[in-house]
């Protein structure tokens, strides 16, 4: 089972490192006839202080450093919370069809009907997955989309003439860390409650703020110790019955959907992340994509436009007295809707469940094969992850979350989310996603086994990991402690 | 067993007050979470704070980290040092890496902060 990562590396300068003068990578001609009437105060005769370089040595450069990098193309990439799951290639293929690539957003609605369908059907799917009446497609991002449900939230209490008291959001310890941020940019004010011994939220912890000054609530559901907010319907009546709104983080909804309906337990909005549920790209590799989803009553306050269906073609409406702007340069980022709605059409519904199906099957298989490795803080069921810590490790070993982490890289998988979330000590959080195989959960569980026994036999060699990686073991500290943003020849070593 | 000074008094959260010098840092247990102090972020001197409020953080290579006031004062000295050498929090989490100073107001706060015995005790109950 041993498959230590071997590789084709090269060490790499900083591009600026490499440039030579007289390079070029293209063919330009003399374009100073093209300026000749710009006034010389303005002209700059020197030009930019580019990289001189040819094609092929630019392609060479990033090429090689792409090959330092770990990607889900390469191998399992259990990142707890971010559901890592591998982004099928024929979203990319969908999203470079010239019918979407060659439209411009400021064209005549009659030349881009195609691309208005595709968001008009892409609403009604998430609606129908979710239970809400509508969904506006413009925020960028999961954190955005918390910012658009909270400020239809506040656009709702000011219009009941509310505004200046109404300021409590409740929030549960665990939370997506992102939440209190998104409360406060709203003028409100972030209230945290603790989780029970159960891992979950109880009616009696809200009881004490069920009162005129409450907001609403923002649960991350499943939480994010994996597990499902199983008393959330009775705590959305209550919180409802005091006046508040239930904003439902659902940046976990890969572990439901299919299986419940938010709005049908009391959600009043809630966010979906397409580069998690949906498989779209992630990260650096981004950009993500956010819809918030509303009730019926909440509808009117969305972002603008919108897109409805008259007869039979589509139409941007932009009038909404109630509206609480815009968030996003035109429609949002639209090459994202397309690759999350070509997923949607290639699972279809069944699919779709059974992806759900899935990812907690593969989570649950993952607990199971190290409960006896690590240390479980909580009973309770889990769905999509599952998080561990390392208690028990820490008193046997010399070793930490940390370096059991590094270590994996070793093996050519990449970490779990470490220390995260903070009310598990040293947490060490797996999500191992729906697309990974029995043998690669297995090869998972091989490996933190074997490297929670080096913990114990050779833990030098688990400090010092990663060893067998294009670059080793970086010294965080210092790193953080003596900050270089700036490359120079002179500070680099 | 985690090292705890006698003398200073402790929160639940880890934050020590030395009632001769008015003195407040972050534990060694507090420190041994934490792992390598990378940023400390402290009041200025002359404000206000007031028992169990937020004074500052303190950023490590894992998490930022809220620090509560023991007591309420007014911060009367800053430890300049940390913003060079952070590090001191993890050498020395009693002595030189003290975080800052304060003028308590009320002595009668001080019961409600434990002696090295119980904070001893709360340590090993959250180990």
């Amino acid at each position: 089972m041993t498959q230590l990562v071997k590789g084709f590396l090269r060490k790499e300068p900083p591009i600026f490192a490499k440039s030579v003068p007289g390079h070029i990578g293209c063919s330009l001609r003399d374009v100073k006839e093209d300026f000749a009437d710009i006034p010389a105060e303005f002209k700059n005769e020197e030009g930019p202080a580019l990289v001189e370089l040819s094609e092929v040595e630019v392609i060479r450069h990033y090429t090689r450093l792409s090959q330092w990098n770990h990607a889900i193309e390469l191998g399992s990439y259990p990142l707890g919370s971010c559901t890592m799951k591998y982004n099928p290639k024929i979203n990319e293929a969908m999203a470079r069809l010239p019918g979407f690539t060659r439209v411009h957003p400021l064209q005549d609605e009659s030349e881009m009907q195609g691309s208005l369908k595709l968001m008009y059907l892409l609403e009604r799917s998430l609606c129908a997955l979710s239970g809400f009446a509508r969904v506006t497609l413009q925020p960028s991002a999961g954190a955005n989309g918390e910012f658009t449900g909270l400020s239809v939230i506040r656009k709702a209490i000011a219009d009941r003439g509310e505004g200046a008291t109404r300021k409590v959001i409740l929030i549960p310890d665990t939370a997506h860390g992102t939440n209190p941020a998104s409360v406060v940019l709203n003028g409100f004010e972030p209230v945290g409650v603790s989780t029970g011994n159960a891992g979950c939220l109880t009616l009696e912890v809200i009881k004490p703020y069920l009162n005129e000054n409450l907001a609403g609530i923002m649960v991350t559901n499943p939480n994010t110790l994996g597990i499902y907010e199983k008393n959330l319907k009775e705590i959305a009546a209550a919180v409802h019955e005091a006046g508040g709104y239930v904003y439902m983080d659902g940046a976990n909804f890969n572990a439901i959907m299919g299986k419940v309906k938010p709005a049908q337990i009391g959600v009043d909005t809630m966010h979906f992340n397409l580069h998690k549920t949906f498989s779209t790209p992630h990260g650096g590799g981004g950009p993500g994509s956010g819809p918030v989803g509303v009730t019926k009553e909440l509808a009117k306050y969305l972002p603008v436009p919108v897109v409805e269906k008259v007869e039979n073609s589509f139409h941007l409406r932009y009038s909404s007295e109630d509206t609480i702007g815009k968030l996003h340069p035109y429609y949002g980022n639209f090459g994202v809707l397309v690759r999350a709605y070509t997923y949607i059409m290639e699972l279809g519904e069944e699919g779709l469940f059974k992806a759900t199906e899935m990812a907690v099957l593969n989570a649950r298989y993952m607990r199971k094969g190290l409960e006896n490795t690590l240390d479980l803080m909580f009973d309770s069921d889990t769905l999509h992850e599952v998080v561990f810590s390392d208690k028990t490790l820490k008193k046997e070993t010399e070793c930490t979350t940390m370096n059991v982490a590094k270590r994996m890289l070793d093996f050519g998988l990449h970490p779990p989310t470490v220390y995260f979330p903070l009310i598990v000590a040293g947490a060490f959080m797996i999500e191992p996603t729906e697309t990974e195989s029995r043998a690669d959960l297995d090869y998972m569980i091989e490996t933190v086994k074997k490297i929670v026994d080096e913990c114990h036999t050779n833990p030098e060699l688990v400090h010092n990991a990663p060893v067998n990686t294009g670059i080793g073991r970086l010294d965080e500290t210092y790193a953080a402690r003596k900050k270089i943003l700036r490359y120079t020849p002179e500070n680099t070593k | 067993m985690t090292n705890i000074s006698e003398g200073l008094k402790y929160t639940k959260s880890h934050e020590w007050f030395d009632p001769t010098t008015g003195r407040i840092g972050i534990s060694a247990f507090a420190v041994e979470h934490l792992g390598d102090v990378v940023e400390v972020d402290l009041p200025e001197v002359g404000t206000e704070i007031s028992q169990g409020d937020e004074l500052g953080t303190v950023e490590s290579v894992k998490t930022a980290s809220e620090v509560y006031s023991p007591v309420s004062g007014k911060v009367i000295a800053v430890n300049e040092a940390l913003a060079d050498s952070p590090e001191l929090v993890n050498e020395s989490p009693y002595n030189e890496g003290w975080l800052i100073a304060v003028e308590i107001e009320n002595n009668e706060e001080l019961d409600s902060l434990m002696n090295s015995a119980s904070y001893q005790e709360h340590c090993s109950e959250e180990e």
